[in-house]
């Protein structure tokens, strides 16, 4: 089966950017976009128009969904190129970066807001992690966070240099908060309401993004309980 | 006070990196993506460690012997114990940080796995690895915020500068700029297994590309008991990789079978009634290539996971269950997965004494890319440990080196932005696996020797040439060794001969040409030496 591919491409120096189609043979239905990024550029490229073409620049690392690495736009909707099959995208698949990110050149952007939010709401454990029975499954559940930034993608209330700093913090503050206790569960729960609950929009466009399955309602939902409703609660 | 320079920054990296910033020392955490892409979190099943919370008795000296077993007797036994000995000690740590280890009535649990009759594995579900990394980089953020750890999260090292032949540093490429310059000061390479050496053949990350140990060897590093592959047993094909099933899946009751004369035959089980299903990886793979090749058997094995209890999906499997149902359309609490034998772990790599030092003073190497612990083969649930745990011992020691008088020299950029071609990487995965299956010949190997050679030629890219090198090195290990000894299997020397080779395999280019010598094992010191 013939697919074919336009890609968003951006160049590195002077940030000039372009579509360029290719044209790519698959009898495999259960081929990934990643596995048809790996084969074009494995080859010498050639576009659709006959003309010689740099590899494509992308990341990837584990290839199974476990690293975040590979998450594009594929036809409009942020995911892990992993992870979208081909066959789930029809005969004609446009492959654009993540929009909220600086483009670094083609489908490569640099992610690192991300890092430095987390680092900002000082999002780590003083002490102890405060483990136990009761909050052993809520903190695996958010330390699978691929910091991928699909959610952030979507998210209408989410831009770089923001207060909000969207589900890609949430998640990690959800396991913050959860194992907290005392001053430190109280100034981390004002972190919470700073960077998270007051700009988050409920939009909820981020439910079934995340190509981790994370459950987002349920993060918020414990977050807000502990962090903003903490009187109407007993722990 | 000069910084140290930490390259990749897994699960090793981390180690190093907040070993040094706890005793208030300043270094660089080099990597080419951020730590959720580490390899690190791509480690399933979990983590070993004599906790004695099971009420079998376990003990940190059980944990010893059955890694020494394990590896068929190759490790260094001081290095041994001392990693045995701190399991307890990193797994409690790693607990009080926030991993959220699988918790039963108040206390941490541990499940089965192989090569060892009692459990001794702490695991978060089957997500062991991505749970402890999320919790490491969050403890390594603190030292970042108070500056004593410098993330270069977009940055590949390609070499290390050696002057008077002491590492000053490391030559490190910005992914995002194209520029390249010299970080100076002591090195801890942390960056992982050779998977690169077989693009689309192992479960690891395409992150891992081999490419820097090839140049390290080119260098004249020495690398040692690069015969030694694990195949594990039970990894499927998928598109661009190979897929594990982690080991937990045997450890949670999972069975293996193939077809013979119409019925299912448990063949772990009836050869090894001890352990079955949970004999080290190097048996089981091993056995499986025997019933594959068998013509009376279907060809095929199968992982048998239908008599699992619901239970231990929902709580312990359930992100195993709904990947296999992902990458291959089959629930596995169905129907049995076909399964077989893939690239996993290199035991082998940079040649490291018990400190963890390189041949090289002033270079460090930790987890897979170094040749620790492990032996002839690895024990599932130790890589987690030996990455942890060799991490912190290189930090330590690199803590107390001394700084080299000589500085960094500038070097010539240019040759910086070779890659090898995907054409040549695929050429050089094919001649090795000629050479280096799970069962091998000395005729293959010198087959495979010759076949490389002829690829050495002028054409070649020096990171290719490096590369060719390193693989040609890979070959000559297997060839010098004339036994039979854990992942090492010759159809020609079936025999296990401890008299002539239970030693390292160092190899090393000496003037100009490559070099294997077969170096003794340090005796295991008194049990007092070790501990103190």
């Amino acid at each position: 089966m013939q697919f074919t591919l336009e890609i968003h491409r951006c160049t590195r120096e002077d940030k000039r950017r372009y579509v360029q189609t290719f044209l790519y043979s698959s009898d495999n239905s259960s081929e990934t976009i990643a596995t048809a990024l790996t084969n074009l550029n494995s080859t010498p490229l050639t576009d659709i128009s006959g003309n010689t073409a740099a590899p494509i620049v992308w990341q990837c690392s584990c290839l199974q969904k476990k690293c975040g690495a590979c998450a594009m736009v594929i036809n409009g909707r942020p995911g892990l190129a992993c992870a979208r099959k081909l066959s789930e995208c029809g005969n004609v698949v446009r492959i654009e970066p993540l929009h909220k990110f600086p483009v670094v050149e083609d489908l490569m952007v640099d992610r690192s807001v991300m890092q430095e939010n987390l680092k900002m709401m000082k999002l780590w454990f003083d002490k102890s992690a405060g483990l136990t029975e009761k909050n052993t499954e809520i903190s695996y559940e958010a330390s699978r966070c691929l910091q991928c930034g699909c959610c952030l993608e979507v998210c209408p209330n989410f831009a770089p240099g923001g207060t909000f700093t969207g589900m890609a913090a949430a998640v990690p503050m959800t396991r913050l908060l959860s194992g907290l206790s005392g001053e430190e569960r109280k100034s981390a729960s004002k972190m919470y309401d700073k960077h998270v609950f007051e700009g988050c929009g409920k939009s909820l466009a981020c439910r079934n993004i995340c190509p981790a399955r994370i459950d987002t309602d349920k993060m918020l939902v414990n977050s807000n309980a502990i962090a903003i409703w903490k009187k109407f609660f007993s722990r | 006070m000069e910084r140290v320079n930490i390259i990749g920054a897994g699960l090793a990296g981390l180690s190093s990196a907040i070993t040094l910033a706890k005793s208030g020392k300043p270094c660089a955490l080099i990597s080419s993506q951020a730590s959720e892409r580490a390899q690190s979190v791509m480690a399933e099943g979990g983590i070993n460690a004599a906790l004695d919370v099971m009420g079998e008795h376990d003990t940190t000296a059980e944990h010893f012997s059955d890694t020494m077993k394990g590896g068929v007797f190759l490790a260094d036994p001081n290095a041994v114990a001392g990693l045995t000995d701190g399991a307890p000690g990193i797994v409690r740590w790693l607990h009080e940080i926030g991993v959220p280890f699988q918790f039963e009535n108040g206390q941490m649990i541990q499940r089965n796995f192989g090569g060892q009759k009692k459990k001794r594995t702490a695991y978060a579900k089957s997500s062991t690895g991505k749970a402890i990394m999320t919790a490491l980089i969050d403890e390594a953020r603190k030292y970042e915020a108070a500056g004593l750890i410098e993330r270069f999260s977009h940055h590949t090292a390609v070499d290390i500068s050696v002057c008077s032949g002491h590492c000053t540093g490391v030559v490190v490429h910005d992914v995002f700029t194209g520029k390249t310059e010299i970080f100076p000061g002591n090195v801890i390479l942390a960056n992982g297994g050779l998977n690169g050496f077989f693009p689309g053949q192992t479960t690891g990350t395409t992150q891992n590309t081999g490419d820097l140990a090839a140049a390290l060897f080119a260098r004249g590093m020495e690398f040692a008991d690069l015969e030694f592959i694990q195949y594990h047993p039970t990894t499927v094909q998928i598109h661009g990789k190979r897929m594990l099933i982690s080991e937990a899946a045997r450890g949670e009751g999972g069975r293996l079978f193939t077809e013979r004369s119409g019925s299912r035959w448990y063949f772990m089980e009836e050869l090894y009634p001890e352990l079955g299903n949970l004999m080290p990886r190097d048996v089981i793979s091993r056995e499986m290539f025997k019933v594959i090749h068998d013509p009376e058997c279907g060809g095929q094995v199968y992982l048998d996971m239908t008599g699992l209890p619901q239970e231990t999906w929902k709580h312990k499997l359930s992100d195993m269950r709904a990947e296999i149902i992902d990458y291959l359309g089959i629930d596995p609490v169905e129907k049995p997965v076909a399964v077989s034998p893939g690239i996993h772990f290199f035991m082998g790599g940079i040649y490291v004494n018990e400190k963890h030092e390189t041949s090289i003073p002033g270079a460090y190497a930790a987890g897979e890319c170094a040749c620790q612990y492990h032996g002839a083969n690895r024990l599932g649930g130790n890589s987690m440990l030996g990455a942890m745990y060799g991490g912190r011992t290189a930090a330590q020691n690199a803590l107390t080196a001394p700084e080299s008088s000589e500085t960094a020299k500038v070097i010539q950029a240019d040759c910086i932005k070779d890659q090898a071609r995907p054409s040549a990487a695929k050429e050089l995965c094919d001649i090795l696996l000629s050479g280096l299956g799970i069962i091998r010949s000395g005729k293959d190997i010198t087959a495979a020797i010759m076949e490389l050679e002829k690829t050495l030629t002028s054409s070649v890219s020096k990171p290719e040439r490096d590369r060719i090198l390193l693989g040609k090195a890979m070959l000559m290990s297997a060839l010098e060794r004339r036994e039979s000894r854990g992942a090492h299997t010759r159809s020609d020397f079936p025999q296990r001969d401890d008299e002539e080779f239970r030693r390292t395999t160092v190899a090393c280019i000496k003037n100009g040409s490559i070099s294997i010598e077969m170096r003794s094992i340090p005796k295991r010191r008194t049990e007092d030496a070790v501990h103190a």
